[in-house]
């Protein structure tokens, strides 16, 4: 027994001693869910193609979370690098620096597409933005009045839809997903002259037209796709919003809707013929290029044609990529230190 | 005389009426609440069973991977073109070995190399693992250039699935990922008799992979396996000596009655709390790796601690006092009656309570979220100090997994922490009936 206190007493010892004296040899990378798949794909491929590298560690949280621990500080003890869905807001690159992370070099390597899908059972939906918004909005005009949206079934905003109850699960309000869902579906159905006709302040349009409804007709998942897939899988005349990548992967039991009459694929998203799509990204702390070893390695290996080109590995699992231009451009622009 | 024989049985008769009056009723409530408590264990073994069914359908299967069996021609022309491995050994670790694997496949089934879509489908048939499998083959032998070997590569993931018959065939070749050729293919190579079904040791011994063939549980094991050491060693002396102080030595009065109210506080606090805790102890206060199992292992024996003290006080307390008052009656002192007399009868008691609280500790992902440890780490850990996730994690990050084959990955990681956490169970329940001693 005294010989195990003992024991217990050198281990919390040296625990507490050690762990400063360690110098990191392997990457950590944290953030967005939706980047978490490509960086695993690149971090997998990197450690096995560069003998005297670890393997990264990448963690994974969501894009708000990610960042918020990069701007954390500089050091060992911080991550490297921050996935994230969206681009980093003017506040948190103001929370960055204050902390001590002046030089934040910010990467955008392709590409994602947001599809609208039901059960592969389902009808065919051919969907317009203001479709979307007419179902899922708060608040709606009717006849120059601002009211609570009465609408029930989908056959009501739109004939052309079955006369199914609504039902949509859209990313909860932590993803980055929900951003590029409200600026690019919501924003692009609201019509916001009608808006501010029927008594709304200016300053308030962009609000009212970004707010969903909360009468449970539409649910945000504040999990990831599979959770979507799950609630569609139970509920088969539901509406789920998903990646691209996540459709691509899961083809045989989603059918995709079309927006704006285009079918999302990688070649609609990449010519910018399919209107809902965001860049993806990640930041790098300019302060550990040259400290932790493998890192400069990492973020070119990522950009590299091998990895973000057309026939890459990241564009088969979903990516759709940059065009030829803005990869050399976010190469260059990666070689020369830019930081934001 | 009669008087007194009459009064008896005058006051009787009516005595036994009311032993009577109401028999029914109590019998009655009894089938009921026995009905009821029939009900509940019904109802709670449905839901048990319902776990267990829905768990081992589907993750039965992930305990077998579809593996190609071909002999594969180790081509000079493809893995060192100018012969310079001699003067420059990365060249094998370089080489373009997945075309290796593509050729292998193809010529076995004799396929035309000008015809590009079958040739791609033949190389999508085997998993980009085979990269790694093929070079380790050949830098353990560099002679092996140039010559041909029987080699098993794991199929990939798809088609794995869809071997399985877990992709339904019957949509559209474009709503899946797996293409009509792929399949054609497939059954040539079961005809030929290359396509296997062995163990799928992989699952336990790979580390994490974006690719759900070469995904595996290792990283996830030998994380929990470092955890659960740092939680023993830490929590079980400082818990046993606490409780032993506290209930031997200490004298009751106000301020350790406010020891035991806050260690069984402690015992009730949401793990996640420990996980901040850790997050600004460990981590940013002493500057200790992040995703480290050591970080893991001294939350999880934060939160283990009250478990043990609890566990140990009770097994104290149930040693009778006559050993005690036996003890210090032959003239031991305290130390000695609490060490040779009562610890020994307390020790089956401290085992379960500890074993108990591995079990909880081990399935446990919310303080490891915070502390890094929610993560993908490819590389085994050499030893606490390096990055690794623990099993639960692990199932929680397959379960995010787009890919169809990570689903039953998911159920069979489910079912190997089961296993793992009936063992621990087991063991407490026998060591409980092997040295538990009745009064």
């Amino acid at each position: 027994m005294k010989v195990a206190v003992f024991a217990s007493a050198a281990v919390i010892a040296l625990a507490a001693g050690m762990g400063a004296a360690v110098a990191r040899d392997q990457i950590q990378v944290a953030g967005s869910s939706t980047v978490l798949p490509y960086a695993k794909i690149v971090a997998e491929t990197f450690g096995e193609t560069y003998p005297d590298f670890k393997t990264p560690v990448v963690e994974s949280g969501g894009s708000g979370a990610g960042i918020k621990q990069f701007c954390e500080g500089v050091g060992e003890d911080k991550i490297d690098i921050a996935n994230s869905s969206r681009s980093m807001k003017a506040d948190e690159l103001e929370s960055c620096k204050t902390a001590g992370v002046t030089d934040v070099q910010e990467v955008k390597f392709g590409y994602d597409g947001i599809v609208f899908a039901t059960d592969i059972a389902g009808p065919d939906f051919a969907i317009q933005p203001v479709d979307i918004y007419k179902a899922l909005a708060a608040k709606l005009v009717m006849d120059g009045k601002l009211v609570d949206n009465p609408y029930t079934k989908w056959n009501e905003v739109n004939p052309a839809f079955p006369a199914w109850d609504i039902a949509a699960y859209i990313p909860g309000e932590k993803h980055g997903t929900r951003e590029v869902f409200e600026t690019k579906v919501l924003d692009a159905g609201c019509d916001k002259a009608a808006l501010e006709a029927a008594g709304v302040a200016k300053d308030d349009v962009t609000k009212t037209c970004h707010a969903v409804r909360k009468d449970g007709k539409a649910v945000d998942i504040d999990g990831d796709y599979t959770e979507t897939l799950a609630r569609i899988d139970a509920n088969k005349t539901g509406v789920g919003v998903f990646g691209l990548s996540f459709y691509e992967n899961n083809a045989d039991k989603l059918k995709v809707a079309t927006v704006g009459g285009v079918v999302p694929s990688v070649d609609s998203v990449a010519s910018g013929e399919y209107p809902v799509s965001r860049p993806l990204f990640f930041y790098v702390k300019k302060a550990h290029i040259g400290v932790i070893p493998g890192l400069k390695e990492y973020v070119e290996f990522f950009l590299s044609d091998e990895m973000v080109g057309p026939d890459s590995p990241l564009a088969e699992y979903g990516l759709v990529p940059a065009p030829d231009a803005e990869r050399d451009a976010a190469r260059a622009a990666f070689e020369a230190g830019t930081t934001m | 005389m009669t008087d007194s024989a009459l009064a008896p049985s005058a006051m009787a008769a009516p005595a036994a009426q009311r032993r009577d009056f109401g028999l029914k009723r109590r019998h009655a409530s009894e089938a009921r609440f026995r009905f009821y408590g029939i009900t509940a264990i019904v109802i709670g073994l449905a839901f048990l069973i319902i776990l267990f069914v829905s768990i081992i359908s589907k993750g039965y299967t992930a305990f077998v991977q579809t593996s190609i069996t071909v002999p594969v021609e180790f081509s000079e022309q493809i893995i060192d073109k100018n012969n310079e491995r001699a003067t420059d050994p990365l060249k094998l670790r370089a080489a373009n070995y997945p075309l290796v694997a593509r050729n292998a496949v193809a010529a076995f089934l004799g396929i035309d190399p000008t015809d590009k879509a079958a040739m791609k489908a033949a190389g999508d048939l085997v998993s980009d693992s085979s990269r790694v499998q093929l070079r380790e083959i050949v830098q353990a032998d560099p002679s092996i250039v140039g010559q041909t070997r029987t080699v098993t590569l794991l199929a990939s993931g798809d088609i794995d699935s869809a071997n399985k018959g877990q992709i339904d065939l019957s949509v559209a070749e474009a709503n899946r990922k797996v293409s009509d050729k792929q399949l054609e293919l497939l059954n040539q190579l079961k005809e030929k008799g290359a396509v296997s079904m062995p163990f799928n040791w992989g699952l336990l011994t790979f580390g994490a992979s974006s690719r759900p063939e070469s995904a595996g549980l290792g990283v996830a094991l030998i994380g929990s396996l470092f955890m659960m050491l740092v939680v023993l060693i830490v929590s079980l002396p400082i818990g046993v000596a606490a409780s032993i102080y506290l209930e031997e030595f200490a004298r009751k009065n106000r301020f350790t009655d406010l020891i035991e109210v806050n260690i069984n506080n402690l015992a009730a606090v949401p793990s996640i709390v420990f996980g901040l805790l850790g997050l600004a102890v460990f981590i940013n206060f002493f500057g200790m790796p992040r995703s480290a199992p050591i970080v893991g292992g001294l939350v999880l024996s934060l939160m283990t601690l009250p478990t043990i003290i609890i566990a140990t006080r009770a097994a104290l307390r149930s040693v009778p006092p006559s050993i005690r008052t036996a003890a210090l009656g032959v003239g031991a002192s305290k130390t000695q009656m609490v060490f040779d007399h009562v610890l020994p009868l307390a020790v089956p008691g401290i085992l379960t309570g500890t074993i108990i609280g591995l079990a909880r500790a081990l399935g446990e992902t919310a303080p490891l979220l915070l502390i890094g440890m929610v993560a993908f780490v490819a590389d085994m850990p050499q030893n606490p100090l390096q990055p690794a996730t623990a099993l639960p994690v692990q199932i929680f990050m397959w379960t995010n997994e787009a890919e169809r084959a990570f689903v039953e990955r998911t159920s069979g990681a489910i079912i190997v922490l089961l296993v793992f956490l009936a063992i621990m169970n087991i063991t407490a329940i026998v060591l409980r009936r092997r040295f538990e001693r009745r009064w």
